[in-house]
């Protein structure tokens, strides 16, 4: 049986990655130990994460949101400085699994996962997060583009740890709003979702980002669909012009829980919804 | 570093008595507390984190004991549904699975009342609403969930409720 080992400091860590080079670190586990298991052989070294320092907390630095990698969701969905600044990213991730999985699954944890249907991916595509990975060489800073390199693939090198995400605040409080359909409500994995951040000025769009989950190898964004918002009030015609280029944009799959055909269909229906939130900076229902 | 041993020593409060033993450190927590420690109330349903049946609380927080090893127990206060009898908000709730008949087959019920456990000592005023939310990450395939419902709304108005007069 292989160690299950808790670094509290930076230095531990490093020196259990090097004296067990086939280690995996863990964050809350959820999908690693599922991972694992069905390969049906006996767990590595696992290095966990649940007890480092400076890896558990959100604090606001100068103009940004800084997230240790091993806070829980729970955690990222109720602290008061998410709430207040990032409700996007609250959304997503409140809307992970159940409340019992959300006690141990980390925001971390989603982003190494890297499916596509990760539930905080398209919010953290949109609010710019710089992601802080940590090594023995050191530490570097990568934009989301640059760490999710594919379906379950992130940059991150042998050894490498994701340490803390950086979210810059939005300014001129935009209007944020996440939106996920699954096969029910709760413990279902997206069909597709959509993150939006829509800032107004004197009722016009002055700024659109829009970021699809679930319907494509990555998180799908489309600046014909966020460039036919602009200047416009946020109404039906100009949402409908735009959920035009969104069905464009988006790759999606048939698989088990919805074909590709649905997924596209979804994926414009969310977007004419932002209609129902647009005068709410959290309209946050989740479908 | 050298090679620890096979089984590592670890301590933790199980059902609020402190213990100490000595088991593989990558043992689920699940598996330590079913097939270790006889304590079967605890079940496994789908081994993957989507069902909630195995819910126990860590630190007062509803997990998952599938996907939970056993060294991260270690200082943890852990409580599974053999406790709840002697909880005064756990003997409520098991009152009113039996009142509202809420049990059916009865594989998730141990889940349901654990999650309910924590949601109702930390909202005892939770309205069915807040309680949907709560159970939402527990799977039942007998009940349609309406009398669990009905249970734990029961549960939260008995605790809520004014004291009787004499």
């Amino acid at each position: 049986m292989n160690p299950v080992l808790f670094p509290r400091t930076e230095e531990m860590l490093l020196s259990m990655a090097k004296a067990y080079p086939e280690a995996r670190f863990m964050a809350g586990g959820t999908d690693l130990l599922v991972a694992l298991r069905q390969k049906q052989k006996a767990l590595p070294p696992l290095i966990g994460l649940e007890r480092m320092e400076g890896m558990g907390d959100i604090l606001r630095e100068g103009e940004e949101i800084s997230i240790g990698a091993a806070c829980t969701l729970k955690e990222v969905a109720s602290h008061p400085l998410t709430r207040q600044h990032l409700p996007l990213l609250c959304q997503g991730a409140d809307s992970v699994g159940g409340p019992a999985l959300r006690n141990m699954a980390t925001l971390g944890g989603n982003l190494c996962t890297a499916s596509p249907a990760g539930d905080t991916l398209p919010a953290l595509f949109l609010l710019e997060a710089r992601l802080d990975l940590l090594s023995e060489t050191g530490l570097r800073t990568l934009s989301m583009e640059a760490f999710i390199t594919g379906p379950g693939r992130t940059a991150l090198l042998p050894g490498e740890l994701l340490h803390r995400i950086r979210i810059p605040i939005p300014q001129n409080a935009p209007i944020q709003h996440f939106e996920k359909v699954g096969n029910r409500n709760a413990m279902a994995i997206a069909v597709a979702s959509l993150a939006a951040l829509i800032r107004m000025e004197q009722g016009l769009v002055a700024e659109a980002r829009l970021a699809w989950g679930s319907v494509g190898p990555k998180v799908i964004r489309s600046s014909e669909a966020e460039a036919a918002l602009m200047g416009k009030p946020l109404r039906e015609e100009s949402l409908k012009e735009a959920a035009f280029y969104a069905q464009k944009a988006v790759q999606p799959i048939s698989d088990i829980r919805a074909s590709a055909d649905y997924r596209k269909k979804v994926s414009a229906s969310l977007l004419q919804r932002l209609i129902l939130y647009r005068d709410s900076d959290c309209g946050g229902k989740r479908s | 570093m050298s090679k620890p041993p096979e089984n590592s020593p670890i301590s933790f409060f199980l059902n609020g008595s402190p213990l100490s033993l000595s088991v593989a450190p990558g043992r689920r927590v699940v598996d330590l507390l079913r097939e270790n420690l006889q304590l079967t109330g605890t079940k496994e349903g789908c081994g993957t984190g989507e069902c909630g049946a195995c819910t126990l609380l860590v630190d007062g927080l509803p997990m998952l004991s599938c996907l939970m090893l056993a060294a991260q127990l270690e200082g943890r206060r852990i409580e599974t549904v053999e406790s709840l009898e002697k909880d005064p908000v756990g003997e409520k709730l098991i009152t009113s699975f039996e009142e509202k008949g809420a049990v059916q087959c009865g594989y998730c019920i141990p889940g349901m009342e654990m999650t309910a456990l924590a949601l109702l000592r930390k909202h005892p005023e939770a309205n069915r609403e807040d309680i949907r939310k709560g159970l939402s990450g527990n799977l039942c395939r007998c009940t349609g969930y309406v009398k669990i419902l009905d249970a734990v709304e029961d549960t939260a108005k008995n605790l809520t409720a004014p004291e009787e007069m004499p």
